[in-house]
């Protein structure tokens, strides 16, 4: 991070993210990290063992405005130098998303910036600019998390994101917290499954890859169909009175998982001609995805680039990355009226407006106005 | 003093521009389902009618609820924000006293709006301006007693008329109500509630027993 190098002639753009858990607001100078303020309430989450929405939108509330004033003292910049603000508009949780987009809303509007509504996978891809630079175009990423699993093409991370494939069930995340539930590990799974696993054997047991046969999508994934063997092998463990070896079980897991992932996200590398695979998520932060990705990539000639383990988890900074080179690119701002989307397509990189400019929109549609003399007198 | 009151914790989303003495612009449109897309514009819309700007405003008021919580916090959240991006503080008004306020009724009364899951948010009131009891949320048959033979304003006492026999409109809180309200307290030197929203309910969330077990029985 280097804020003095960052050219003043690049925009500022303060981001918003609020799509799960984490109440993230980020500051960026054109690829330039500034600020990465994060408050979260992953811990009064844990005891459900999964985000609880109300328990998130509640807390994304609270947090809002210390974190966006955190941000800006981050970044020794006053909110006036903005050159405009960029909000996760979707996908995400309806609730919570509603939280961020209404306080980006307000504060684009009484600072005279304009605002744009972003998407969240989007973001997490163009993230890593602000790490490496501007991002090679194509760019293949691979964006793993409790919330996705999908590999996308992007060759203009502002107008064309191309689904290649996704999980048809669980995210390899979800399956991560489920394996850790089983095993009495606790939430989230993620890292405590990645910490037992560097001590045990992923070769120990043999869980399935789930569609890897000739005839299954090239590029999606499935999860539930592991999760549930794993779960099994436990169990007869258990029931046969007998200790379950919880790191080799980890190692074999996770080995499962990544195996999968990088497999198809290389494949797709080489079906189209792409030598740029980005990583990013939560899940990016596994260390055993993160080395066999680097030595499939290495194989294969293909350029790997994955943000430190921070930036791939939500965060603001990412949707302010995002933000700039929408501006950057003169992309249309987004309407007044934007809407939370709690499934904004993937293709959808931002809600451009209607309307040039900000003018209001007069939309009437299923509103009945009341005048002003049968209201108050 | 010029106060941007925002309420959206009813059905309604409603904006007001008061200057102290009087309203000068208001709007309110009702759609429960479209909070977030609506209160912007329409604080826009208010500020463009009354050819002021926002950063002439030097309080923000909003209705802290109780009202469902997605709506709701689309209010509280632009009233912060706005607060923060202006250097000016947020007053919190009770959305109840709103309603409560705009009814002109002398005498004891009820408020009561709509809870959903057949439930009303509600509380006495003496004369438009005096809370008896703190806001509850309440089955309508359970306060049955407590206001029996009261008048009742709001959507919540109108969809149970079997409990609020005398019941009657408004149905939805004002922005404007509520602008006047706090303009008079704000004159009068009262503290206002903080900005901070009624739940009333705690999360629905459920702490799990234990993962399901897989291995068919
Ligand atoms: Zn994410």
């Amino acid at each position: 991070m280097a804020p003095m190098a960052s050219r003043t002639d690049e925009p500022l753009v303060l981001g918003i993210e609020t799509s799960c858990d984490e109440t993230g607001v980020g500051i960026v100078r054109g690829t330039t990290l500034l600020a990465d303020a994060i408050a979260s309430s992953v811990d009064e989450h844990a005891r459900f063992g999964g985000v609880v929405p109300e328990v998130a939108s509640r807390a994304h509330l609270e947090a809002m405005v210390p974190t966006i004033e955190r941000a800006l003292k981050e970044a020794g910049v006053t909110a006036r130098d903005l050159d405009g603000i960029s909000v996760t508009a979707g996908p995400g949780l309806a609730g919570a998303l509603l939280v961020g987009v209404s306080a980006a809303k307000a504060y684009a509007y009484a600072l005279g910036k304009p605002l744009y509504g972003v998407n969240h996978l989007a973001s997490h891809i163009c993230v890593d600019q602000l790490e490496h630079g501007k991002l090679p175009e194509p760019t293949m990423a691979l964006l793993v998390s409790g919330g996705h699993s999908s590999l996308l093409l992007s060759s203009d991370i502002t107008s064309d994101v191309r689904p290649m494939g996704a999980t048809i069930d669980d995210a390899a995340g979800e399956a991560f917290d489920k394996i850790a539930r089983v095993l009495n590990l606790g939430f989230p799974g993620g890292p405590v499954i990645d910490r037992y696993a560097r001590e045990g054997d992923p070769n120990a047991i043999t869980f399935p890859r789930g569609l890897t046969g000739p005839r299954d999508p090239a590029y999606d994934f499935s999860f539930s169909g592991l999760k549930t063997s794993v779960a099994r092998w436990i169990e007869a463990k258990r029931n046969a009175g007998e200790d379950v070896p919880v790191r080799d079980v980890s190692a074999s897991f996770q080995e499962a998982v990544v195996d999968v992932l990088t497999r198809k996200a290389v494949r797709a590398c080489k079906d189209e001609g792409v030598d740029h695979l980005m990583i990013g998520g939560g899940v990016a932060a596994n260390s055993r995805l993160r080395a066999l990705a680097q030595e499939r990539c290495e194989a294969a000639g293909i350029r790997l680039r994955v943000p430190r383990p921070k930036l791939c988890t939500d965060n603001g900074a990412m949707v302010a990355a995002l933000g700039a080179e929408m501006v950057a690119r003169n992309r249309s701002a987004s309407d007044w009226d934007l809407s939370a989307d709690s499934s904004l397509p993937v293709t959808d990189p931002h809600v451009p407006g209607q309307n040039p400019g900000h003018a209001p929109t007069h939309d009437h549609d299923h509103v009945h106005e009341i005048s002003k003399d049968n209201l108050y007198s | 003093m010029l106060l941007l009151a925002l309420d959206t914790a009813t059905p309604a989303v409603t904006v007001a521009l008061h200057d102290g003495a009087t309203v000068l612009a208001e709007s309110r449109q009702v759609d429960a389902r479209r909070h977030g897309e609506l209160l912007l514009p329409a604080v826009d819309r208010v500020l463009a009618e009354a050819g002021v700007k926002l950063d002439a405003v030097t309080a923000i008021v909003t209705g802290v609820g109780p009202g469902p919580y997605t709506g709701l916090r689309v209010g509280l959240m632009t009233a912060e924000t706005f607060g923060s991006a202006l250097g000016v503080p947020v007053h919190g008004v009770c959305t109840l006293d709103g309603l409560a306020y705009a009814a002109e009724l002398d005498g004891d009364f009820v408020v009561a709006t709509d809870a959903r899951r057949k439930e009303v948010y509600w509380a006495r009131y003496s004369g438009p301006r005096t809370r008896l009891t703190d806001p509850a949320v309440d089955r309508p048959a359970e306060i049955a007693e407590q206001v029996a033979g009261l008048p009742a304003v709001g959507a919540g006492a109108l969809l149970y008329p079997d409990t609020f026999t005398d019941a009657r409109g408004p149905e939805h809180v004002s922005a404007a109500a509520l602008a006047a309200l706090a303009a008079e307290r704000l004159a009068a030197g009262q503290d206002l509630d903080p900005a901070r929203p009624l739940y009333l309910r705690r999360p629905d969330a459920q702490v799990p027993k234990n993962y399901k077990v897989v291995t068919p029985k």
